[in-house]
C-alpha cells in the first residue's frame, strides 16, 4: 500500500554563514506516521526539523536552497505566510518552554492570538487530556506552570501546541532533559498522536527510534546517509556506515 | 603568613569596604535628616516660599519638580523602549547596533552641566521654547535617555530565547510575540530604569537651571512656564546663603523623593525573584 506523504525535501542545502549545515537533502514525512532523525551530535538534525516550520528564519545568516513541500506546497514560496505555516506545524522543544503564565493561558495563548474567542474553557480541558495531563492538573489550572515538573511542563508544552490544531507536530529531542518515567509517558503520549497527526521527532536516543518511529533518517556531518523505515534501518540497514553506528562502534 | 590567616585579612579588608560604603549612605542620609528635620512643616511642605525662601514653604517647587521629572520619563521612555526593541528584536549584531549602543554609552557619560547648556542653544533659543517645563523636561529627557534605554535593552536581551521560539512556534507574530512574552517578562527591568531615570532627573540641577528653573515662587500654569524646582532651589538658598536650614529642610524632602524611588525599584526586583 502507498502510504500518503505530508510533507517532501527536495534537495535542500542551509548554510550558517559559510558554514555548509545541511547537505542535499531528500526524504518524505509520512501522514499519520513518526519519523525520527538519529545520528550524533551536532550533525544537523535540529537544523533540518527547524527548517520543517522555518524556524531558522528566526536566527540571522541563515541560507537555505531547495525546497520543502507541505502538501505538496513549497513552504519556502515567497507567497507563503510563515506565521500559516507554523500553526499548520507545531513544535515542542528540547528544553520544555511553557510561559511564565497560568496553565489555563498557556493552552490558549495560540488558539487567543489567531482569534479564538469561545469555548476556551473546553478547549483547555479537550487539550490537556489529549496531551494526558489533564488528572494530574484539572484543579490546579490557575498555577502558574513554572510550577510543574519538567515532565509535565513538556506535557503541557504539547498540550499548547495541539491547541493551534497543527497536521504536523515536530519534536526536537523532547526527552533529553527527562527522567526516565516522564520519557515513557511521552512516548506513549506521540503513539497516540500519531492517529491524528503526521509527527517528527530528534532523538539522540537510538532506543527511541526504534521503540515510537515508523521511518528513521540517520545523518552525519549535515548528510542524510540512509532514510528508511525504522525496522529496516535497525535490521538491515542498506548503508554500512549506518549499521556502525546502529550497532554502537561509533559515536 | 599562611593561606588561613591571608584569608582571614583579605575577608576583613572587605568587610571593611562594605562598612565604609554603608556608613557613607547613614553618615550623609543620618546629616541631612538631623539638619533638615527641623525645616518640615505643614506649611514648609504646602506653601510657596516668601523672602526668596528665608520664610514659607517650597511647595512650587515640588510641583515643579514632579512635572519636570514626569515629562522627562514620558518622553524617554517611548523612546528608551522603542530603541531597545528595535535593537534586540528587529535588528541583528552588526556595526549599526554596535553604533548606537556605543552611542548611548557615550550619552550616558556626558556631564549634566552640557545637556544643560544644549538644551539652553537648542531648545530654549533655537527651537523657541524659551525657559520653561518643555525645555528642562526635554533635556532631562536626553539625560536619562541611555539609562532608560540601556536598561531597557539588557532587560529585553535576558528574555530567553526559547521562551520566543515557544511564541513563534505556535504561529504568533513577532509583535505579538513582543507583547505577550517579551515585554511582561522584561517590564520590571523596564521599569526599573525608569524609576532610576525618574530619581536621576529629579535630583539633577546641571540641566535645568538654564532651561526651565526660576525662583519666582509662582505655580505653573502650562508647560510653555517656567517653575521652580527642588534642585535649583535647594541651590539657590545654599549659594546665595538665604537659609541653611531651609536648604537642608529641601534637601530632605529631595531625598526622600530619590529613596523612595530606589526603594520601588528593590521592590520590584524582589517581586521579580519571587515570581521566577
Ligand atoms: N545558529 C547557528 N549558527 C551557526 N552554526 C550553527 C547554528 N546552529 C547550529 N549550528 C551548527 O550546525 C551544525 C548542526 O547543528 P544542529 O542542527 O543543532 O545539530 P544536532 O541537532 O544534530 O545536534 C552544528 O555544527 C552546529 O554547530
Ligand atoms: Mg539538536
Amino acid at each position: 500500500m502507498k502510504q500518503m506523504v505530508k510533507m517532501e525535501v527536495h534537495d535542500l542545502n542551509l548554510w550558517y554563514g559559510s558554514f555548509h549545515a545541511l547537505k542535499d537533502i531528500n526524504m518524505k514525512v509520512y501522514k499519520h506516521k513518526v519519523t525520527a532523525f538519529i545520528g550524533p551530535s551536532g550533525c544537523g538534525k535540529s537544523t533540518l526539523i527547524r527548517c520543517l516550520n522555518r524556524m531558522n528564519d528566526l536566527i540571522g545568516n541563515v541560507h537555505v536552497e531547495g525546497r520543502v513541500l507541505l502538501d505538496d506546497k513549497n513552504i519556502y514560496d515567497k507567497d507563503v505566510d510563515v506565521v500559516n505555516l507554523r500553526k499548520r506545524v507545531g513544535m515542542v522543544f528540547q528544553k520544555p518552554n511553557p510561559f511564565p503564565m497560568s496553565i489555563h493561558d498557556n493552552i490558549t495563548y495560540g488558539p487567543k492570538l489567531h482569534g479564538k474567542k469561545r469555548g476556551l474553557d473546553e478547549l483547555v480541558e479537550e487539550k490537556l487530556k489529549d496531551a494526558a495531563l489533564w488528572s494530574e492538573v484539572k484543579d490546579i489550572l490557575g498555577q502558574n506552570a513554572m510550577d510543574l515538573s519538567g515532565g509535565q511542563q513538556q506535557r503541557l508544552c504539547i498540550a499548547r501546541c495541539l491547541a493551534v490544531e497543527p497536521d504536523v507536530i515536530l519534536f526536537d529531542e523532547p526527552c533529553s532533559a527527562l527522567d526516565p518515567i516522564s520519557t515513557g509517558k511521552i512516548e506513549d503520549l506521540i503513539n497516540e498522536l500519531k492517529r491524528h497527526y503526521t509527527i517528527v521527532i530528534v532523538t539522540h536516543n537510538m532506543q527511541q527510534a526504534a521503540r515510537i518511529s515508523d521511518y528513521t533518517g540517520y545523518f552525519y556531518l549535515g548528510e542524510l546517509k540512509e532514510f528508511n523505515k525504522t525496522k529496516k534501518i535497525f535490521t538491515n540497514p542498506d548503508n554500512p556506515e549506518t549499521e556502525r553506528y546502529i550497532t554502537g562502534k561509533f559515536g | 603568613m599562611d593561606r588561613y590567616t591571608k584569608q582571614t585579612i583579605m575577608k576583613g579588608v572587605l568587610w571593611a569596604s562594605a562598612l565604609i560604603t554603608i556608613s557613607f549612605l547613614v553618615i550623609i542620609i543620618g546629616f541631612i535628616v538631623y539638619k533638615g528635620a527641623p525645616a518640615i512643616s505643614w506649611e514648609f511642605l504646602t506653601e510657596a516660599p516668601r523672602r526668596s525662601g528665608r520664610l514659607g514653604g517650597i511647595f512650587p517647587a515640588i510641583v515643579g519638580t514632579i512635572y519636570l521629572a514626569g515629562l522627562a520619563v514620558l518622553v524617554a521612555t517611548p523612546i528608551g523602549v522603542g530603541g531597545a526593541l528595535f535593537l534586540t528584536e528587529f535588528s541583528k549584531e552588526s556595526k549599526f547596533t554596535r553604533f548606537i549602543r556605543f552611542g548611548a554609552d557615550t550619552l550616558n557619560g556626558v556631564p549634566s552641566i552640557i545637556f544643560g547648556l544644549f538644551g539652553f542653544a537648542f531648545l530654549v533659543y533655537y527651537m523657541g521654547f524659551g525657559i520653561s517645563i518643555l525645555s528642562g523636561g526635554l533635556t532631562l529627557a536626553f539625560m536619562i535617555l541611555p539609562t532608560v534605554f540601556r536598561t531597557a535593552e539588557e532587560a529585553i536581551r535576558a528574555v530567553p530565547r526559547w521562551d520566543k521560539e515557544g511564541s513563534y512556534a505556535l504561529g504568533a507574530t513577532k509583535l505579538q510575540t513582543i507583547w505577550h512574552v517579551v515585554l511582561p517578562q522584561s517590564i520590571s527591568g523596564i521599569v526599573t530604569g525608569i524609576i532610576l531615570g525618574l530619581g536621576r532627573a529629579a535630583g539633577e540641577t546641571a540641566p535645568i537651571i538654564f532651561t526651565a528653573a526660576i525662583l519666582n515662587p509662582v505655580l505653573p500654569e502650562s508647560i510653555m512656564q517656567p517653575t521652580m524646582a527642588l534642585p535649583a532651589h535647594l541651590y539657590t538658598l545654599t549659594s546665595e546663603g538665604i537659609s541653611m536650614q531651609n536648604a537642608f529642610g529641601t534637601a530632605l524632602v529631595l531625598i526622600v523623593i530619590v529613596l523612595v524611588f530606589n526603594m520601588l525599584v528593590s521592590l520590584i526586583r524582589k517581586k521579580k525573584a519571587l515570581r521566577r
